[in-house]
């Protein structure tokens, strides 16, 4: 294990954040803050309480999800990415690193972000509403497991995307959509019965579910599904990792 | 003593159907200076690229140090240090910082007096907190320099290290590069100034269209291949020469006011003697003379032209 590599490049993306503190920190939780405005407030108004959780503190755990998929899959997906088309990945290619380091390096910086930024949304959240944590450990689990996973997913996004355009396609076109139709601000019961089966299809679903679970002790699916759904999820993402180091996709000619 | 590189038919097809390396066999010896030579296109950076992992070969094997690039790549990578031909540098990272992190990257523990004597040898010490953006393009080179050094590698990679570099720097990094060569450092240098490869080289080796079409001492490589031109100013100009003379195969210039007698250094005679004597017996008279050896880049055009 080449420990002083896997350190290189985890501080150098950890310098990355912090030369950009305003737009990786401030901006979502500005954002947060905005949607507690306009969903908790306007709307949790007119919803008191969804399954006996005020409406407001309901929103917490799919906002966390919310941004924590978005910005694992941005922060990953940029820091490999920009390597690649700069043209300074030919050190990182010509190092004695192992894909496995590289990934560890990357992800890990990705990683590390999103749970600061959970935290700092939670913690922005409980300036607003009123929340409790019923089982703090599978909490910090299913924030870790999320995002790891979906900084690998964007990781993989970063070496796929060959042009700027792919690789704000994919969050855009795909996550966000996922993120919103996945339980983020409702409760599945409140869906007519033909939608909550299409629900059922949404990976997010899961995701948003479990970590709910881990709040409220209440959940649209068992925790045992959505954790197992994140394992698929993260198990499917380093097979196709492992496949593109192995291939040299994207990455060497 | 085995060689410190050695590459065994080497070939490298890219995805687009190209084949920019052809069967390449080369070796290495430990701590020369080797100037890998050929025109652009040729393939020299394919090579650099194949040997540091950055390209995957296509057939062939390659080893650094004893050890295979693929099977044993950390003990191989670990001693090897790249000056890439483009200038490829993060914009917004420190000087100090980039080179810290090239030397963390390559496995090594953190050693700031050795970065900070490093700096000060390429004139950057002065520079170690600006941002890479902000400084020249020499400049720029001198940090990849820094980022190739970083680790204390054996075996360091130039590739086309004067390509838009001032004569300061140039002579900068010549002074650096035989400096590493006496410490034990094996250099390994592209390049198509020839002017470089023979000002720097121990050996070189010649490229052409995916092929080594010659690698050889540069010494060795001079005399078997250099041929020497005696010029005559005469002291009157010759409208034809003397069929007498036909053997010498002689050239008139300057609107026959010289002659040029072009002769193999290899060769048993020179043949100055004979062709002395039957100018004097042709009553053409002279008032001076030179010599002039071919350069590399002579032999190098000559060898491109007999192949092609
Ligand atoms: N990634 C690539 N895909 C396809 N062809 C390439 C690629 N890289 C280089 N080539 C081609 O391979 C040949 C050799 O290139 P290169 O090794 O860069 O030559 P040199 O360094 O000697 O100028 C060139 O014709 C170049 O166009
Ligand atoms: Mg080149």
């Amino acid at each position: 294990m080449n420990v002083h590599a896997v350190r290189a490049i985890y501080g150098f993306e950890m310098a990355r954040t912090r030369r950009t503190l305003l737009q990786s920190v401030v901006a979502p939780v500005i954002s947060t803050s905005l949607y507690f405005v306009v969903f908790g407030a306007a709307i949790g108004s007119r919803i008191s309480n969804v399954e006996g959780v005020p409406y407001g503190a309901f929103i917490v755990p799919g906002l966390v999800m919310l941004s924590l998929l978005t910005q694992s899959i941005a922060n990953a997906s940029f820091g490999i990415y920009f390597p690649r088309f700069s043209g300074t990945i030919y050190e990182i290619l010509s190092a004695p690193i192992s894909p496995f380091e590289i990934v560890l390096g990357y992800v890990g910086a990705a990683a590390t972000k999103s749970i600061a930024l959970g935290a700092i949304i939670l913690l922005t959240a409980s300036l607003f509403v009123p929340l409790r944590i019923e089982h703090p450990g599978w909490m910090a689990l299913f924030l870790v497991l999320t995002a790891a996973t979906f900084s690998l997913f964007g990781f993989i996004i970063g070496l796929w995307a060959d042009g700027f355009e792919k690789l704000q396609l994919v969050p855009l076109l795909v996550v966000t959509p996922l993120t919103f139709l996945g339980g983020s601000f409702y409760s599945v019961d409140m869906l007519p019965p033909a939608w909550q089966t299409v629900a059922l299809f949404n990976p997010v679903l899961y995701l948003v579910s479990g970590f709910r679970w881990s709040f409220f002790g209440q959940a649209d699916v068992s925790v045992g599904a959505s954790l197992g759904m994140t394992l698929a999820f993260l198990g499917g993402c380093l097979a196709l990792v492992t496949w593109m180091f192995r291939t040299g996709y994207r990455l060497k000619s | 003593m085995p060689p410190i590189i050695s590459v065994t038919n080497l070939s490298k097809t890219y995805g687009s159907g190209f084949q920019a390396l052809r069967n390449v066999n080369l070796e290495i010896r430990r701590g020369e200076i080797f100037a890998l030579l050929g025109p652009n296109g040729a393939g020299k950076t394919t090579l650099i690229s194949a040997i540091c992992g950055i390209v995957r070969p296509s057939a062939g094997t390659i080893s650094a140090d004893g050890h295979d690039i693929v099977r044993d790549f950390r003990a191989a990578r670990a001693k090897i240090g790249l000056v890439p031909q483009e200038l490829t540098t993060d914009a917004f990272e420190t000087v100090w910082a980039t080179v810290n992190f090239s030397r963390g990257l390559f496995g090594r523990a953190p050693n700031p007096a050795y970065i900070k004597a490093t700096l000060k040898t390429l004139s950057l010490w002065d520079k170690k907190d600006s941002r890479i953006m902000t400084l020249s393009g020499g400049m720029k080179r001198r940090v990849l320099i820094a980022k190739a050094l970083s680790h204390e590698p054996q075996i360091l990679f130039l590739d086309e290290p004067s390509a838009g570099v001032d004569v300061e720097l140039r002579q900068d990094m010549w002074r650096l590069v035989r400096t590493l060569r006496d410490s034990g450092v094996t250099i390994i240098l592209t390049t198509h100034y020839i002017e470089e490869a023979e000002e720097m080289a121990d050996r070189v080796g010649v490229i052409s269209r995916g092929e080594i079409i010659l690698v050889e001492e540069k010494a060795e490589l001079m005399r078997k291949l250099g041929r020497k031109q005696l010029t005559l100013q005469l002291q009157a100009p010759l409208e034809r020469l003397p069929p007498a003379l036909d053997a010498y195969r002689l050239e008139l210039a300057r609107q026959g006011s010289e002659l040029v007698y072009t002769y193999d250094t290899q060769g048993e005679r020179t043949g100055i003697t004979a062709l002395l004597r039957d100018l004097a017996a042709a009553g053409i008279r002279f008032k001076d003379l030179q010599t002039s050896q071919s350069s590399l880049e002579d032999i190098f055009v000559g060898l491109l032209r007999e192949r092609a």
